[in-house]
């Protein structure tokens, strides 16, 4: 069964500063969903909320009914696992023992051999397997992420949530990184949310795309539904066409729409 | 009786044997046809903690070198196995039947000196293994943050004004553990406001240090010229005038603050990939950070009311065990805790050995780490700072 994620009248201010509110959203399908809009439109902030890191300041999140601020974070964390964006390890172990970290909030002290066959089975479907003995800071970019989704994955979790995964990669893994994605939602049936910026990327892979714009959400539905030319011209500010290829929006972009001309 | 005795030490040996052999198979025979990639990624890491684990044995028989040269090493000479047979014969409770002089210098002595050296290494080099991942701060330990000035500070009020929050033989300890919740507290509101740099901590440990030290400097000018004597020597970091009851004691601390730290060992290894994903795994931050910082303020409290400020050791020997044995808490903390006893023993047998003078150990730890600290800095990644 599908987790069932339901954010009701969300909003968050930092001080005086409101940066979305009303915000009202559910993901209960399995699949790759994919957040789009401009810097600091709060992409990041939605996760936050979904994982307790942060307290919305108005409104709330249920995870399969349940309010998230009742639910400690142990909780959240057998049902959301999440990818930051960075990864800077001060102190850097090897990929299997960073993936087995994946495994805390099911085990205790020491790892299982369960734990130990769902983390290479994990490293196994990020194609990784090879990488296991390496020491973390070793790996290039592409490795670095993948290392990550195999650690988030190690969670078993129902909600997958990945702050740009996409971002510092070569364009062959970022289609790698997203094709796996795509697969590993619909293999395990669980939402994977991806924060996403490049358009294409985004249309070629997710089920569905919801862009935030102006402290809301600007649309919400399947790629060819939601990557139009005039949404895109209307979020970035930018003059945009859409064509379409293997069936899906692709966005070509044209230099102009800029506020200095 | 003996039968049983010698059946149990084969025992012991077959099956080390037997495990070195597995280590052997893995590292030599890399045959793993017929196994699926799953079970090889399996395989694999079992090996890799196997080697782990021949690294804790290597240090364990240096400790074990280190203890058995101290206690014969110093003006009056005993050979091993009276030294042996003397320490054997106080566990057991049997008469002694050793010179009483040499019975002196290895029970009254040598013994409680070595103990404290461990004491002292074990928990310096645990504390600082801690800070160390929980900051994701290369620079941090007892020593850098400040916690021990603040705990020395308590001490001298002690011991020169007599000033103790609680009457009685732990009124000292508790006044250090007061002093060396000051440090950490600072940390924790630095670390929940301010996302503090590396270099921040060890900045503001270095200005409140200032501040504890000119207080200590001021508690030792008005005090009684008797009582700063004392303190004066204890200052720089001795292990000189310990007993079996103050072992006890340091002891206590040490035992505890290294147990609760040992138990956060895989909550450090999630918080050393930042807050938010510590969190994202269950981990409730803040309140570990506390847990964290009081333990520190244990053992720092426990080790630097008996032996004043030991500098530089919690901080290098994690560096040590992390070079062997890689950043997983989960073996860097016992194995930060064999180096730090080793350490602290290595400086304790330079001066019983090859000067011909009592210098107090904290001296030359200091005149060691505080190079090592400085080319640390100098070395330090862009990235950190």
């Amino acid at each position: 069964m599908t987790t069932n994620i339901e954010a009701t009248d969300l909003g968050v201010s930092y001080g005086e500063v409101k940066v979305w509110s009303g915000i009202n959203l559910k993901f209960s399908e399995p699949g790759l969903i994919s957040i789009l809009g401009p810097n600091g439109v709060g992409k990041s902030t939605l996760m936050y909320c979904i994982n307790k890191i942060l307290v919305p300041t108005e409104g709330n999140v249920k995870i399969d009914g349940e309010d998230v601020s009742d639910l400690s974070f142990k909780d959240i964390a057998l049902k959301v696992a999440y990818v930051p964006q960075a990864s800077n390890e001060t102190f850097a172990m090897t990929v299997m023992d960073t993936v087995l970290m994946g495994r805390y909030p099911h085990s205790g002290f020491n790892v299982s051999k369960e734990d130990l066959m769902i983390a290479s089975k994990c490293l196994k479907v990020m194609q990784i397997s090879h990488l296991a003995m390496r020491n973390f800071n070793e790996l290039s970019a592409g490795q670095h992420q993948k290392v990550m989704i195999a650690r988030g994955l190690a969670q078993e979790p129902d909600l997958l949530m990945l702050d740009e995964p996409t971002s510092n990669l070569d364009i062959y893994h970022q289609m790698q990184v997203m094709r796996m994605l795509a697969r590993v939602a619909k293999e395990r049936g669980i939402i994977v949310l991806t924060i996403c910026h490049d358009l294409n990327i985004a249309s070629k892979y997710s089920d569905r795309v919801v862009i935030f714009s102006k402290g809301k959400i600007f649309c919400d539905g399947t790629p060819k539904e939601v990557i139009t030319a005039e949404n895109i011209s209307e979020v970035y500010k930018v003059k945009a066409d859409v064509t379409m290829v293997e069936d899906r929006p692709y966005v070509l972009f044209y230099d102009g729409g800029f506020e200095d001309e | 009786m003996k039968k049983l005795h010698t059946s149990g030490i084969r025992k012991a040996v077959s099956s080390t044997r037997n495990k070195m052999s597995d280590i052997r198979h893995h590292y030599r025979e890399k045959d793993y046809s017929g196994l699926s990639e799953e079970e090889v990624t399996i395989a694999q890491y079992k090996a890799h903690r196997w080697s782990k684990l021949v690294v804790i044995i290597g240090m364990l028989i240096l400790f074990v070198v280190l203890v058995s040269l101290l206690l014969i090493v110093g003006e009056y000479e005993i050979d091993i196995g009276t030294v042996y047979s003397i320490i054997w014969d106080h566990i057991v409770g049997n008469e002694i039947t050793a010179d009483p002089m040499a019975d002196q210098v290895v029970w009254k002595w040598r013994l409680p000196t070595i103990l404290t050296a461990i004491g002292v290494g074990v928990g310096l080099a645990i504390a600082g293994a801690a800070m160390q991942s929980m900051m994701k701060n290369p620079l941090a330990d007892p020593y850098t943050t400040g916690i021990s000035s603040g705990a020395a500070l308590g001490a001298t009020i002690a011991m020169t004004a007599g000033i103790t929050i609680i009457n009685g033989s732990y009124g000292m300890i508790v006044n250090a553990f007061v002093f060396a919740l000051i440090p950490s507290a600072f940390i924790i509101a630095l670390s929940k406001f301010r996302k503090p740099s590396p270099a921040m901590i060890i900045l503001s440990g270095i200005a409140l240090m200032y501040v504890f030290n000119a207080a200590q400097s001021y508690m030792m000018l008005v005090a009684d010229p008797n009582a700063v004597a004392a303190v004066y020597s204890w200052t720089v970091g001795s292990l000189e005038g310990m007993n079996w009851s103050k072992v006890g004691i340091m002891f206590i601390f040490v035992v505890l603050g290294s147990c609760i730290l040992m138990w956060e060992a895989r909550v450090l290894n999630a918080m050393n990939s930042g807050d938010s994903y510590a969190k994202s795994l269950g981990i409730n931050v803040d309140r570990v950070r506390v847990i964290i910082l009081v333990s520190v303020s244990i053992l720092a409290a426990g080790i630097v009311s008996f032996t004043g400020i030991i500098g530089f050791v919690g901080l290098v020997a994690p560096h040590i065990a992390r070079i062997l044995t890689g950043a997983d808490n989960r073996i860097l903390i016992p194995l930060s805790a064999l180096v730090g006893a080793c350490l602290v023993m290595v400086a304790h047998l330079f001066v019983e050995g090859f000067l011909s003078f009592a210098l107090p150990v904290g001296l030359i730890t200091s005149l060691i780490g505080g190079p090592i600290f400085m080319i640390m800095i100098i070395r330090q990644k862009n990235e950190v700072w």
